[in-house]
């Protein structure tokens, strides 16, 4: 019997072999493929939740003035899409889905270092996310502070903050435990020979990333128990009135949401890397500078967090220290950019889906971190500071970063996941409706943010009226981009994706389409470079 | 289970505990800076604040507590050592020492509930602001640390089921380690809230 015929005879992981069957089977698994797909499904679940939000927002700012219901509500809706969007999809969004499916797959090993605590973790970002969506149905109504929660008012409002601040607690345990889980496992799972420089790009994206998780989560964690204690007990801590001080809940709120930041990105900087080398067939250019770049942006991200209150109240020597490290962490990120664009440069470049969003990546990514580098500057922050010109700002980061390689991921390990392809000339199509969609969504934004629309409003002067109008169709585009992606992806038809369908050099294109259960019956050996197409 | 075991991996898996160790650091960090900003802006009220608070109690419990870090330790050794009689004994004395150090806190904060000088009162409300904030600490930080001393005796209290029961021995040990470790993490942190918050006068 040849290796190759053994290897289609072990059941596919999608295949109860256990005790129990169906639904139970999957809720019980400690695989951790599995895993990442119940992490795939849920978040796909919150995703259209939170996307439907936005679209209902763009719709009310269609025009100047109130068309379909009032600022509070409007508040509300916003608080519900930051909510939704950053705590449930963004931050944990790539670690969770590909660090679990493709990560330890990788590395050569047959889980994570603790399956039932993977499982655990999953359960509790379940319980978080209920928590979240309980407090929009109970108490005084949903919140209305924003995600960011800030005091005094996050202490005063009479909306449901305690609820909504115990769902954001609980997720962020689950987001250490994940974090805690495969810090170990690239520590102690790697395949025999595999040093960690002999590790593909994404794993190292995935182990900077969990540094991140455990060293910045906690600081949001106290910080939101302090929050709950200060509206029960009125602990005075961020209360002037008791002589508590706002701008020091914006501090610690910020040590960890800007690093939160670089939890998002990492990884999907990690997922673009694995993706560019295998479709230009060619070797990454300077594997060393990617991987060292990914702690560099770990590390440097974690001080930085000044940047979001130049305009709060602080010291001019804070200011520039702030302000000067913020320049700093871009270094990194552009060496990556470059590095990409290097890897390009006179490869055979096959322009399919993944590639394509990987190509939207680097596009989206640049004018989202160039804008970033405005706000970072101290003299055109003051200028920029909550208007429309910082959401387009993130939103390029995290919606054209964060979630475009997210999806070209989806379309990179759909055949790995699901043993089946998917329709090119459509996933081309709706790339197209993202892309166009995505632009005329938040591009305006930058123009009329400079011009002074402020950020979280619900009315607008009328010489706006241009710009969103834009913005709102382009909403549109953008949700008829996402309805074709989903229906391509899940009409399941295509024909059966053979082992390693775009030629890729990794682990897990060794492996059967979809893997086995175990994926390693022997260890893998181990090459002396990850991406060696020569 | 529908997966296939796992090699028991003990580095591993102490490996985790002081990672999540780490975590816990940095939660009471965001604590520690939060009274460091406040004991600069009232040094003075926090120095009055702090000779309210009875240093004996705070200097018993930190010896009862150094007591119990020592048992931890040596019932680890004594589990390695195939003696799980002794490790018994050893870890029933660790858990005296946490309810010691409960019945302590009991009669502390007791005292203090009882002349309403707790975050909320009216009393509270009526001091000056560096009071107002430094007994806030006071009970947070010690609060969240009676929280981590509960969490942590739950586990030995596990751990010592087990070591009774044969099933933690000289071959398998490493969750009265992990235990143990969290111990000492509950340890080192009251061993930062008492000078802090007891003698900082």
């Amino acid at each position: 019997m040849t290796g190759n015929t053994h290897l289609h005879e072990e059941p596919s992981y999608l295949i109860d072999t256990g005790k129990r069957k169906g639904i139970m089977a999957w809720l019980t698994t400690t695989d951790h493929k599995r895993i990442g797909l119940l992490y795939l499904w849920s978040i796909m679940v919150f995703f259209i939740v939170g996307g439907i939000l936005g679209e209902i927002m763009r719709t009310e700012l269609f025009k100047p003035g109130q068309q379909f219901y009032g600022p509070q509500t409007y508040n509300a809706i916003f608080t519900l899409h930051g909510l939704i969007m950053i705590f449930l999809i963004v931050i944990p969004g790539l670690t969770v889905v590909f660090g679990n499916f493709v990560m330890p797959i990788m590395i050569g090993a047959n889980d994570v270092a603790f399956p039932r605590l993977n499982l655990f973790a999953w359960y509790l970002y379940i319980l978080g996310a209920a928590v979240v969506v309980i407090s929009q149905f109970t108490g005084n109504g949903p919140p209305d502070t924003g995600w960011t929660f800030y005091a005094p008012y996050s202490t005063q409002t009479h909306t449901n903050v305690i609820a909504a601040v115990s769902g954001a607690f609980i997720l962020g345990f689950s987001s250490i435990l994940t974090g805690i889980n495969f810090i170990v496992t690239i520590h102690r799972l790697r395949a025999p020979g595999m040093s960690f420089f002999k590790m593909p790009l994404l794993p190292w994206a995935v182990y900077a990333t969990a540094w991140i998780q455990i060293l910045a989560t906690p600081v949001i964690g106290i910080t939101l128990l302090m929050i709950i204690a200060e509206r029960v007990f009125h602990i005075g801590f961020f209360d002037p009135a008791l002589g508590g001080d706002p701008v020091l809940y914006q501090h610690l709120f910020w040590i960890y949401s800007h690093p939160a930041v670089y939890i998002m990105i990492l990884p999907a900087m990690g997922v673009v890397t694995e993706i560019i080398p295998t479709f230009c067939q060619k070797q990454i250019y300077g594997y060393k500078a990617i991987a060292i770049s990914s702690l560099a942006i770990a590390g440097v991200g974690y001080f930085v967090w000044g940047h979001h209150m130049f305009t709060s109240g602080m010291s001019k020597e804070a200011i520039w220290t702030f302000s000067l490290l913020t320049f700093l962490v871009a270094v990194p990120s552009a060496i990556k950019v470059f590095n990409w664009v290097a890897t390009m440069y006179k490869g055979s470049i096959d322009l399919k889906p993944p590639l394509l969003y990987a190509i939207a990546f680097i596009f989206l990514f640049s004018i989202g971190g160039l804008t970033g580098l405005v706000q970072g500057a101290l003299a055109t922050d003051i200028q920029v500071h909550d208007t429309s010109f910082v959401v387009a700002h993130f939103h390029y980061i995290i919606f054209g970063g964060v979630g475009f390689a997210f999806l070209g991921a989806i379309h990179y390990w759909y055949p790995k996941m699901f043993g089946r392809m998917y329709n090119f000339r459509v996933a081309n199509i709706a790339w197209c409706f993202l892309f166009i969609g995505f632009n005329l969504l938040y591009f305006p934004q930058f123009i009329i943010g400079l011009e002074g629309m402020p950020r979280r409003y619900f009315d607008y002067l009328p010489q706006f009226t241009w710009a969103q109008q834009i913005s709102t169709i382009g909403g549109y585009i953008l949700g008829i981009g996402f309805i074709i992606l989903m229906v391509n992806l899940f009409r399941k038809n295509g024909e059966k994706a053979p082992a390693n369908p775009w030629g890729g050099t990794t682990f897990e294109w060794q492996l059967p389409s979809p893997p086995p259960m175990e994926n390693f019956a022997t260890p893998p050996t181990v090459p002396d470079k990850p991406y060696d197409y020569d | 289970m529908d997966h296939i075991e796992m090699q028991r991996d003990d580095v591993g898996a102490k490996l985790g505990m002081w990672v999540f160790i780490f975590t816990e650091i940095l939660l009471f960090g965001g604590l520690f800076l939060v009274y460091a900003v406040m004991r600069h802006r009232y040094s003075a009220d926090f120095h009055q604040g702090s000779l309210q608070l009875n240093t004996f109690i705070g200097a018993l419990n930190t010896v009862v507590l150094l007591i119990s870090s020592m048992t931890v330790a040596m019932s680890i050794t004594a589990v390695q050592k195939k003696d799980n009689r002794k490790a018994t004994i050893l870890l029933c004395i660790t858990l005296l020492c946490a309810a010691i150090f409960l019945v302590d806190k009991y009669f502390e904060w007791g005292h203090k509930i009882s002349i309403m000088l707790y975050p909320g009162t009216d009393l509270m409300q009526s001091l000056k602001h560096g009071y107002i904030l430094f007994f806030s600490l006071y009970f947070f930080m010690t609060g969240l640390h009676m929280l981590h001393l509960v969490i942590g005796a739950v586990i030995l209290v596990v751990a010592l089921t087990k070591v009774r029961m044969g099933l933690i021995n000289n071959e398998h040990y490493v969750l009265l380690e992990n235990g143990g470790l969290y111990w000492h993490l509950v340890d080192l942190i009251w061993i930062f809230l008492f000078p802090l918050l007891y003698l900082v006068t």
